[in-house]
């Protein structure tokens, strides 16, 4: 991609310093590159003591891999980021409000504003939750929203994570690795604080609590094990908030709750963090070949005696194909213009736009609507004309199962290289908590960075890497 | 606390006793081979049996060598006690029970690990081995520094402290059995030059000859050895220490918990039938069906242990 269609978001397009780096800037010139390079180094040795290592998929269990750090904080004004925090707050109200009608009313296809066959046909919608009440009225209660910019005050959603967003470890982690070995740059810039994520989070939780609950209910996190690949956050996190880290096997439902296994017998959860997909969450309602869910557990949630978070379900909402109608869902359900806009996205299953996806596919990037992590996608500027002809032969077989959207002159950010700064695109998610009367957005989020110069993925599976997020205090 | 982290502790620290306890073989065992005069791989078998891997290493129809019996007690990805897989089952726990854990101790018990893994990646030569093993168990002593230093006194340790005491009493009732012919009065040749090299071997393979030598002097006496290592209070890897330990701990557990289960009243009657009398009553019962029946009783134990506290279900 040409540099100067770039915005950048420490020089802009025209190689002025933006006022958000100008401390950071004064700092980073009067360094010594060597003590800095010694200072790489000595971040990854802590992250690799503290075990904040990730499981690749398809290698084996005992391969964990550190995601890289850049030591080069991505810096935001307190004011683009108010913006930016009601865009998201508008966003997750919706995302709320369109899951209950989901699987209550369905009054958004009543009113014509989303196709019957988008809810009907989609695997990511859960029978077994309609009519379901939530407690507290909560389906998501953590919320990752991902973003991307490609000018001072253009900001993208590029999606949505509404069912168990990760990463928030690495927010935490690569703050408290930047405190520890920067001190000085803290002293000099006032950031705010994202430390209280984890206190946060449990209260939040808490707040969910069904109405079984006592006055302070039992909160655990339920993960599939230590060789899932996200287990050191699932761990980190039931740590931090000071709650049980439980397996399915942990637990079981015993009269009408579900129940922990301690050293002094069964004791109820009344809100379970779960990490676990929906599909193993339950052998007795969904994938009965399951061991990492709990049998009979959506019985007790349909009954009210546990909360499950996020509920099951949520799925739906952050699904690719649903994802290109979130302008009108979020009009349909707060009445007013969606604040964060939506990458333009063509829907393959509309034979318009398939004609214009096939005719434009070296210029576009086209998405498996129910993949993740950077699999299964084309990017089309960078891709061989064997990639293309290959994709191109899927999207004819099964256009329904893609979307297509231009690429995006993501924005730059400087990561420290033997070179000096260099620019490389970077994405942001934000984290979001959900409870019924707040809903808490902690300020700046995890910035994925491709490490690759002119690389576009920056998923960890794929190479990226990550970087501390400044909000700072205007 | 969860079960299941119950179980993870106990095991963390029974991994971290077995992989000191390895290395302390395997010192004891190199030491033999520089002093030696006896046969060397009759030595050798008798530490892989000491350290209860014998029947695995046969298994791999391996010949038995001073170099093939140390990697296999130090680094063999095949023997789940070799210094190396006990220093991982220790992590992996470690890893299970993270939330019962300081920040300090997990962060102790991986750099223990990432050294132990780089450090015995390759075959260990013999110049290496001394070095190796103080680098070893100076991790180990730092992930043990830290529990000491940091953590809370509540259920969480004295399940670390339980499988601490178990595996090292275990150890050394092993260490006493594999070897009790050269304790028993009958082949006494008192003061003859193999007889002291064997008392010295035991005492070294519990780091226990300074221990001695303060409280009984310089002559070793077959009868004062067994006395040290079963039922002396004060040395801390008696049988009597350790059990005593152990019954402390499930006391503690028991004031917590409001209950007095299966598992303490079995310690205690451990404690009163074999711990409560004189050596000579030891030697009288037979010291080989003593150890034994020691042994079985614990074995016992640590099953009831994984009952009453709901290890598994």
């Amino acid at each position: 991609m040409d540099q100067n269609q770039v915005f950048d978001e420490m020089w802009g397009r025209e190689e002025n310093l933006r006022a958000p780096y100008g401390l950071f800037k004064s700092w980073f010139d009067g360094e010594e590159p060597k003590r800095l390079r010694a200072k790489q180094r000595e971040a990854e040795e802590l992250f690799r003591l503290t075990g904040i290592t990730f499981n690749v998929y398809g290698q084996a269990a005992a391969e964990e891999r550190l995601i890289p750090f850049d030591i080069v904080p991505r810096i935001i004004s307190g004011l683009e980021w108010q913006r930016l925090s009601k865009g998201i707050e508008q966003r997750v109200r919706a995302i709320n409000a369109f899951l209950y009608d989901i699987y209550h009313g369905q009054e958004i296809i009543k009113a014509g504003r989303l196709p019957e066959r988008m809810i009907t046909d989609n695997d990511a919608f859960l029978p077994h939750m309609i009519g379901v009440q939530p407690p507290g009225g909560v389906y998501t209660h953590i919320v990752g929203i991902d973003l991307v910019r490609t000018d001072d005050n253009q900001f993208y959603v590029l999606e949505d994570n509404a069912r168990t967003p990760s990463g928030v470890s690495y927010m935490l982690e690569n703050r408290e690795t930047m405190l520890q070995m920067f001190p000085e740059l803290f002293a000099r810039n006032r950031v705010q604080r994202v430390e209280n994520y984890p206190s946060d989070l449990r209260s939040s939780l808490a707040a969910c609590a069904p109405s079984v609950a006592g006055s302070s209910p039992t909160v655990a996190v339920l993960t599939p094990g230590i060789y899932n690949s996200a287990y050191f956050e699932h761990a980190f996190l039931a740590d931090q908030m000071g709650v049980e880290l439980v397996e399915g096997h942990d637990l079981r439902v015993i009269d009408g709750r579900v129940a922990m296994r301690t050293t002094q017998g069964y004791k109820p959860i009344d809100v379970l963090y779960r990490r676990v997909d929906d599909e193993f969450l339950d052998p007795l309602n969904f994938n009965p070949d399951s061991a990492l869910g709990v049998p009979g557990i959506m019985d007790v949630y349909r009954a009210g005696g546990i909360t499950i978070a996020n509920a099951p379900g949520t799925g739906i909402a952050d699904d690719k194909a649903i994802y290109s109608y979130m302008p009108d869902i979020v009009e349909f359900y707060t009445g007013e213009k969606a604040l964060l806009e939506n990458v333009p996205t063509w829907r393959c299953s509309e034979p318009d736009s398939l004609a214009y996806v096939l005719d434009n596919l070296s210029d576009l990037v086209v998405k498996e609507v129910h993949g993740s992590g950077g699999y299964g996608m084309l990017i089309g500027p960078t891709a061989t004309k064997k990639d293309i002809a290959e994709f191109r032969k899927k999207l004819e077989a099964k256009p329904g199962n893609y979307i297509a959207q231009p690429t995006l002159a993501l924005s730059t950010v400087p990561v420290f290289t033997r070179a000096g700064l260099s620019p490389r695109h970077v994405d942001l998610r934000p984290f979001v908590l959900v409870s019924p009367n707040k809903i808490n957005i902690t300020p700046g989020g995890l910035t994925r960075v491709a490490l690759q110069k002119g690389s576009l993925v920056v998923n960890s599976s794929q190479g990226g890497g990550t970087k501390d997020t400044w909000v700072l205090e205007d | 606390m969860l079960g299941k982290t119950a179980n993870g502790l106990f095991w963390m620290y029974r991994y971290l006793e077995r992989a000191e306890n390895t290395s302390r073989l395997i010192e004891t065992g190199q030491r033999m081979a520089l002093t030696r005069l006896g046969s060397s791989e009759a030595e050798w078998k008798s530490i892989l049996q000491t350290a209860g891997v014998w029947h695995g290493f046969e298994a791999t129809g391996e010949e038995l060598t001073k170099e093939s019996a140390i990697d296999w007690l130090l680094r063999s990805k095949q023997n789940p006690s070799s210094v190396l897989m006990s220093i991982e089952g220790a992590r992996q726990n470690a890893r299970l029970v993270r939330t019962a854990l300081t920040l300090e101790t997990w962060e102790a018990t991986n750099a223990c690990y990432m050294k132990a893994k780089e450090l015995l990646a390759r075959k260990v030569s013999e110049r290496d081995l001394p070095a190796t093993m103080g680098v070893i168990r100076q991790r180990t002593a730092l992930v043990r520094g830290a529990t000491h230093g940091t953590m809370m006194r509540n259920d969480i340790y004295n399940f670390a402290r339980i499988g601490t005491f178990l595996e090292r009493a275990d150890n050394t009732a092993r260490i006493l059995d594999v070897k009790y012919y050269v304790l028993l009065p009958s082949v006494m040749s008192v003061g003859s030059s193999i007889d002291n090299v064997q008392w010295e071997t035991i005492l070294r393979s519990v780091s226990a000859r300074g221990g001695f030598r303060m409280t009984y002097g310089n002559q070793y006496d077959p009868i004062d050895i067994a006395h040290f290592l079963i039922l002396d209070g004060r040395m801390p890897r008696s049988l009597a220490f350790c059990i005593r330990k152990m019954r402390d701990n499930l006391s503690y557990l028991n004031a917590t918990y409001g209950e007095v289960p299966e598992s303490s009243r079995k310690i205690a009657d451990l404690e009163e039938q074999y711990l409560s009398r004189d050596i000579s009553a030891v030697f009288d019962q037979g010291l080989h069906d003593y150890l034994q029946a020691v042994l079985s009783r614990m074995s016992d134990i640590g099953a009831q242990i994984e009952k009453d506290y709901r290890f598994y279900e």
